[in-house]
């Protein structure tokens, strides 16, 4: 399965996964972070029960220095 | 005798604030920097930008939040970089999720790359779409008083004016717009952006302000943390200053402030 993830295209050897399963997998369990889904935001109580599809397109944003 | 008004607090979206002083946090050499400047600045209310997450190669990285706790400070997160009114609103609806429905934000839509300038039509447009999303909208805006006040009338809960160009650290080149604005607006208005050091802090705050938002005055001083702590006092006199009521000017004055009776005499 391919996904977009913060604009890079990256490859999974599965072809099923939940948005939580990809957030434990990249190592951002705890960490404060906002997911975009295709444009839709996904409440952080629905990462377990989003399923991820081909070519699905994932902004994950956290917060940063700013003025 | 009080010599300090008691409960003069700032009060956005119906929260109260003892400081007036707002802060953003980037730019800064590290987050000890960061941390140490916002500390000395007094500020209560930091301004964050919103990103993509690093993937993958720093997962233990610190970050922002670990030196500014969401408990210790009201996070204000901004559109900076937005260009368009749909940016805006999508990059403060992923905010609001990210700091878990979290309301209030710091909407600036530019409109230049080189001057930072802002946009007010795109600006506008996006205060309307947020405004009925719930959000309570701080909004960075130009010095033109009808757009302050068409952006009041939208529903923004605090209007903020630039006193001169973003990064430009120019000082208030306009006092009498901000003056009108002042004067016409009903909800706080803060200047955003300009300003460079502690008197023009002071100053805007001696036109009526009810707070002054800055990151780079601070975090380009040759100290930060040393202009951090300037900025405090300088907003802190600017209010007293303002509450005061200055004495009017006159050209010259005929009376002296000491008697002119009692003189020695043969002086």
């Amino acid at each position: 399965m391919q996904i977009t993830i913060n604009g890079h295209l990256k490859s999974f050897e599965c072809d099923k996964m939940t948005i939580a399963e990809l957030v434990t997998y990249m190592n951002l369990t705890g960490k404060r972070i906002a997911i975009e889904c295709n444009g839709e935001i996904i409440a952080r109580s629905q990462y377990e029960f989003t399923q991820l599809s081909q070519h699905d397109a994932l902004e994950i944003v956290g917060a940063v220095g700013g003025g | 005798m009080k010599v300090l008004q008691m409960n003069d607090e700032l009060k956005i979206a119906g929260k109260n604030y003892q400081s007036r002083l707002l802060v953003g946090t980037g730019k800064y050499r590290d987050f000890a920097e960061t941390r140490a400047a916002i500390d000395a600045s007094g500020a209560q209310i930091v301004t964050v930008a919103i990103r993509r997450t690093n993937i993958g190669q720093h997962a233990n990285e610190p970050s922002l939040l670990d030196f500014l706790p969401l408990e210790e400070f009201t996070y204000l997160p901004n559109t900076a970089g937005c260009y368009s009114a749909e940016e805006a609103v999508r990059t403060l609806r992923l905010a609001r999720e990210l700091l878990d429905g979290h309301k209030l934000v710091k909407l600036e839509v530019l409109g230049d790359p080189n001057t930072l300038y802002p946009n007010v039509i795109e600006t506008i447009a996006a205060a309307k779409t947020l405004v009925q999303e719930g959000f309570d909208v701080m909004v960075y805006t130009s010095d033109d008083p009808i757009i302050a006040k068409q952006l009041e009338e939208i529903g923004c809960c605090a209007v903020m004016p630039l006193a001169s160009l973003i990064r430009s650290g120019m000082g208030i080149l306009n006092p009498w717009n901000l003056q009108i604005i002042i004067e016409n607006a009903k909800i706080p208005v803060l200047v955003d952006a300009g300003v460079g050091c502690a008197s023009d802090a002071a100053i805007a705050m001696e036109l009526g302000c009810a707070g002054v938002l800055m990151n780079t005055a601070i975090a380009s001083a040759k100290n930060p943390v040393l202009m951090a702590s300037a900025m405090k006092k300088a907003i802190e006199a600017g209010r007293e200053s303002f509450l005061a009521g200055r004495m009017p000017k006159k050209l010259y004055s005929a009376s002296p402030s000491s008697p002119t009776t009692g003189m020695i005499s043969g002086a």
